[in-house]
């Protein structure tokens, strides 16, 4: 496909005034935002995940609460957390929708050892390509959100898609669709941030929750799926939301330096003791036995001598 | 705990030797017999097939090289961690082999302050000290001892990482590759010492004998013990007779302009 700025017009003839359109930029990283503050639970999108992406319903486990079970699997890849926090003597009923999000700097990414298994698009979506999966699990340790799960009947690893294949349709992502309250949005992430603001400012003149803000964090360069939460200063409460998500630094320090720095020194061991045994040579097992000389001894002697 | 270990070292390499033998021919001395060879070769091509899989996974640049040899990604990061096993295991019953003769001594701090000397192939003939096995064998075979433990920790923890905590496996993984890293550079000088640097060495791992020569060069101390005789008396009476048969060659080339028949 062009590029569809190719054909933006730059210059018009004996037209008065600018060029229309002049200017424009296409915005090319998506969002996803979650109004935390009016989620009411209903779990259409995680049916509209399960359908969108063929699951079958998987087994749960019933813990006496209204999540659907535990945490995400490697089938079910959009949970909301049901959380009871009390707040000024009431009940309050936390709801996060849970899934992938989508990091501007994948922890995933950048622990995968195999060669395109792991790729993120232009538009921010990270996306797995299982056909390149080699079961490390890696990915899994180095996500700060707990969200890749494995599949141990194909040894691969899955995780929301962002619906890569609707967006790259131009549709929204399945969840987005079902969503009835109008708590999900899907944009540009521009756009998104602004929505998200907005409502934040509104929670915190209007509806007394003085802490309300965007989750965003910039610890991993910011995410492609935003929330809007009534207490900024406590993400952890919202079923374990880091406030400040990183990445191994086992995985960034140790792929980026020391494994080329380990690599440059195997190549040096091994041009080190060619080199070795070309300028110090072999211990010879002593008295060596020097090879019996089929010229005249003082012709070869005379012509082997190095120059000093 | 040494006394079982020497008991079942007896037995295994009595039972090995009733399968292989070893030769031994005149003017040689046996140096490692069936078993130690056995256990050798199967640290060694367990050890080689765990390091090639391991770099697949190590490294971008190495993924396109070596998963091939495995038949690609996937089922080399599922033999990766059996082959580690297998490496660990054969090691474990070389440890328990070559855990007497690897004992530090006092002779192995010397060798250790003249490693310069010994690296730069100054001396001919090592010091009359240096038993079966000198310092930098010693320091070899330890290194590969802790690694491996740590090796065996690091990589359980990897393989069931979906049970380990994030942050164990993070950090799992680091000591994995850096005990890779040692290990390799203790393997690529163990091949080289074996091989190129060491004329004679090889033949002790395949054929289990050295040469007399060979014994008293590098390890003179194993020679006395072996044979009851003096090395460096045996090396001077060597070198006199090579001289004087130098002699008579040389005599004999210079009067017929032939070389003698071997």
């Amino acid at each position: 496909m062009s590029n569809p700025r190719t054909f933006q017009i730059q210059e018009i003839s004996a037209h008065p005034g600018p060029v229309p359109g002049q200017g424009t930029r296409r915005e090319e990283e998506v969002c996803k935002y979650i109004d935390v503050t009016t989620c009411i639970g209903c779990k259409a999108c995680e049916v509209a995940c399960v359908e969108w992406n063929d699951h079958p319903f998987r087994e749960t486990t019933f813990d006496d609460t209204y999540q659907t079970m535990p945490s995400t699997e490697w089938n079910y890849w959009n949970l909301i957390k049901f959380v009871e926090q009390e707040r000024e003597g009431t009940m309050m009923w936390l709801m996060r929708k849970d899934q992938c999000m989508h990091c501007e700097d994948p922890g995933c990414l950048r622990a995968c050892p195999a060669d395109g298994a792991i790729i993120k698009y232009q538009n921010g979506i990270v996306d797995f390509q299982q056909e390149n999966c080699i079961g490390c699990g890696y990915c899994i340790s180095g996500c700060p959100f707990d969200i890749p799960k494995f599949n141990p009947k194909t040894n691969k690893v899955f995780k929301c898609t962002l619906c890569s294949d609707r967006v790259g349709q131009g549709l929204e992502p399945a969840c987005i669709k079902a969503c009835p309250t109008g708590c999900l949005h899907f944009g540009t992430k521009q756009d998104m941030v602004q929505i998200a603001r907005t409502r934040a400012t509104q929670l915190q003149t209007v509806s007394g929750f003085a802490n309300a803000g965007v989750y965003d964090p910039q610890s991993i360069g910011g995410t492609h799926v935003i929330y809007v939460l009534h207490d900024i200063t406590k993400p952890e409460l919202y079923g374990g939301l880091p406030s400040n998500p990183i990445i191994p630094p086992a995985y960034t320090v140790w792929k980026w330096l020391a494994k080329p720095t380990g690599l440059l020194m195997a190549g040096l061991g091994l041009f080190a003791v060619f080199f070795h045994r070309l300028t110090v040579g072999p211990k010879m097992p002593q008295p060596e036995s020097k090879p019996v000389l089929t010229h005249q001894p003082n012709e070869v002697e005379a012509g082997r001598k190095e120059k000093p | 705990m040494s006394t079982s270990v020497e008991r079942f070292d007896e037995e295994a390499r009595r039972k090995f030797s009733r399968h292989g033998q070893t030769v031994v021919h005149r003017g040689e001395l046996l140096r490692h017999p069936v078993y130690t060879r056995v256990l050798h070769w199967t640290v060694a091509i367990s050890f080689i097939l765990s390091l090639l899989s391991g770099f697949a996974i190590y490294s971008a640049w190495l993924f396109r090289w070596l998963t091939p040899l495995f038949g690609g990604g996937p089922m080399t990061r599922f033999l990766h961690p059996w082959f580690g096993l297998a490496f660990t295991i054969a090691f474990f019953f070389q440890f328990l082999n070559w855990f007497a003769p690897m004992h530090w001594k006092p002779a192995d701090g010397r060798w250790m302050r003249r490693i310069r000397g010994y690296v730069s192939n100054k001396e001919k003939v090592e010091p009359k000290d240096v038993g079966f096995f000198n310092a930098g064998q010693k320091l070899y075979f330890w290194t590969i001892a802790l690694t491996a433990v740590l090796f065996l920790i690091t990589g359980l923890l990897l393989w069931f990482d979906h049970v380990v905590p994030r942050w164990l496996v993070a950090v799992s993984y680091v000591i994995h590759n850096l005990s890779a890293l040692v290990m390799l550079a203790g393997f690529i000088i163990h091949i080289y010492e074996g091989t190129a640097a060491q004329p004679g060495t090889f033949q002790s791992m395949t054929d289990g004998t050295v040469t007399k020569e060979w014994a008293w060069t590098h390890h003179p101390a194993w020679y006395e013990e072996i044979t009851g005789r003096d090395p460096r008396n045996d090396y001077e009476l060597a070198r006199e007779q090579q001289a004087r048969q130098r002699e008579t060659i040389g005599e004999r080339v210079h009067e017929t302009g032939e070389r003698p028949s071997p």
